[in-house]
């Protein structure tokens, strides 16, 4: 009876995955390679595309070092420290977790948009924001602003701060402390943290859609590109797309089971 | 986020009660909220059973199974739309046996549902994970001992001890399902009155430069939000409080 109740919550389990989580994937790749190497290639060097990979790039490459250095100082912040408004600081930093991603991009749209005083001041300035490459990264730094936080701060609680006091007490300065105790204990976390917000940053949409303006060959990311492709029939090459997307997101989930697999035996 | 209370501030009364309260909105808003709950829901009960199969059992490929379940965090929701709109489309792998049997999916609020499940699967599963795994062993055993069944120990043991973390995860699986917007608009077909979703309304408005508007739906949508997952976590600080006095 045990036997038989296990193994079929097992099946269960794998035919609903099967169904909801790799089917899809499936689908990706197939209709990427649907109409041969050939259409998958010419898909992904169109000029558009590559335009819009590059700017994918360059976002990644503004938003993940700046979340990096949030994401350790909040963490070390609210896992170190006790002070007043640590819970409002924590919910402050969940913020762009619960709200749509879309309302998070209006917020831009209406703080620094070309009809808000300091959209104009700027735009005065010859400063271009909104419907421009700093709007997107903006944006993009909102959404990913609690994922590298969010997987340091359970880490640092749970490792406490007896290490880094003791260092303190044998006279380390805090950077010191940082450098020799604090990162060599987090460098794992750290490590998944900034793939996973790497992976969010290149893939972020709906936010990114309200704030880009889709100009093409200029202020479209990767995802922005795929949709364009996809509503304008251009399947193949939508697909081709996405699957360059799909892969980095496999290659994220690949990376963070082998960090869990190592911080496990660092534990230990 | 203090600009949306200024930006509204800038419509007369008037306008801000048409624009939350005209018929079009409000059926963006039901459906909104409808669909997340029902994903939400169904998420709960598969995200239950999959935490306590990747706990309470050994089984080849379970490491796969586990690193699977954070896909949907893994990848963009553009893509995840534009698979599952062709997926599910009546031309579809699943879509076309679906519509045999009568079941229209992609382009109604069943595929919208089926994209929300699909966003917020991993909420559920990770919340009661660790819950499951921390569960006290003895009480199970002091249960079995002490004549009770399986079913039993399960519903008076197990399963109160997991319940909150079960609610903390739908909650969060709804909250991202209310505003979800790229997975959502390609298997949508976006219709008025009858696929068109709250998020989706606010990106229209603002391409349209009706920014007052898009605003006020905003908040609107974030004040019920905000109602709903305070009573959820009251509704938890109640529970807990009273299993603690018990």
């Amino acid at each position: 009876m045990d036997r038989f109740v296990k193994w079929s919550l097992i099946g269960i389990t794998l035919v609903y995955l099967s169904v909801i989580l790799v089917l899809p994937l499936v689908v990706i790749f197939l209709n990427a390679f649907h109409e041969g190497i050939q259409v998958f290639l010419s898909g992904i060097t169109d000029p558009d595309t590559v335009s819009a990979i590059q700017l994918t790039g360059l976002i990644a490459v503004i938003v993940v070092p700046m979340n990096l250095v949030f994401g350790v100082a909040a963490a070390w912040t609210i896992a170190k420290f006790e002070f007043k408004g640590k819970q409002v600081l924590s919910i402050l930093i969940d913020i762009p977790l619960v709200v749509s991603p879309v309302i998070s991009g209006m917020i831009f749209v209406l703080l620094l948009g070309p009809r808000s005083s300091l959209g104009a001041w700027f735009l005065n300035h010859g400063i271009k924001i909104i419907f421009s490459t700093p709007g997107i990264a903006l944006a993009t730094t909102f959404i990913t602003v609690p994922i590298i936080a969010r997987v340091l701060i359970p880490m640092m609680q749970a490792q406490g701060r007896e290490e880094e006091e003791a260092a303190i007490t044998l006279g380390a300065n805090g950077f010191q402390t940082f450098m020799k105790v604090t990162l060599p204990n987090i460098k794992w976390g750290l490590l998944y943290g900034v793939i996973l917000c790497n992976a969010r940053a290149m893939g972020e949409f709906g936010a990114v859609s309200v704030v880009s303006g889709h100009i093409r060959g200029l202020t479209n990311t990767l995802p922005l590109q795929v949709e364009i492709m996809y509503n304008e029939y251009n399947f193949a090459a939508a697909f081709a797309a996405a699957s360059l997307l799909t892969t980095l997101g496999l290659l994220t989930l690949v990376i963070k089971k082998w960090v869990e697999i190592n911080f496990k035996g660092q534990l230990t | 986020m203090s600009m949306l209370f200024i930006k509204t501030a800038s419509m007369s009364w008037d306008q801000f009660w048409h624009t939350i309260f005209s018929t079009r909105t409000l059926a963006a808003y039901r459906l909104s909220f409808e669909t997340a709950l029902w994903a939400a829901l169904i998420n709960s009960i598969f995200g239950f059973l999959i935490a306590w199969v990747l706990v309470r059992y050994q089984f080849f490929g379970k490491k796969l199974v586990d690193a699977a379940i954070d896909l949907p965090f893994a990848l963009p929701t553009a893509v995840i739309g534009i698979s599952l709109a062709d997926l599910y489309s009546p031309h579809g792998f699943l879509g076309a046996s679906l519509s045999r049997f009568g079941i229209p999916t992609a382009y109604t609020p069943t595929g919208i549902v089926i994209a929300l499940i699909f966003i917020g699967l991993p909420f559920v599963v990770r919340t009661v994970e660790p819950v499951l795994q921390d569960l006290d062993k003895e009480a199970e055993e002091a249960a079995t001992c002490l004549g009770a069944t399986k079913f039993q120990t399960f519903w008076k043991v197990i399963f109160p001890g997991v319940f909150p973390s079960v609610v903390t995860g739908f909650s969060m699986a709804f909250a991202r399902g209310v505003g979800e917007y790229g997975s959502v608009i390609f298997i949508a077909g976006n219709m008025p009155f009858k696929t068109e979703v709250a998020s989706l309304l606010i990106v229209t408005k603002l391409e349209q430069f009706d920014y007052a508007g898009a605003t006020a739906i905003a908040l609107a949508m974030l004040a019920m939000s905000f109602v709903l997952l305070l009573s959820i976590s009251t509704f938890q600080w109640y529970s807990r409080k009273k299993i603690g006095a018990a």
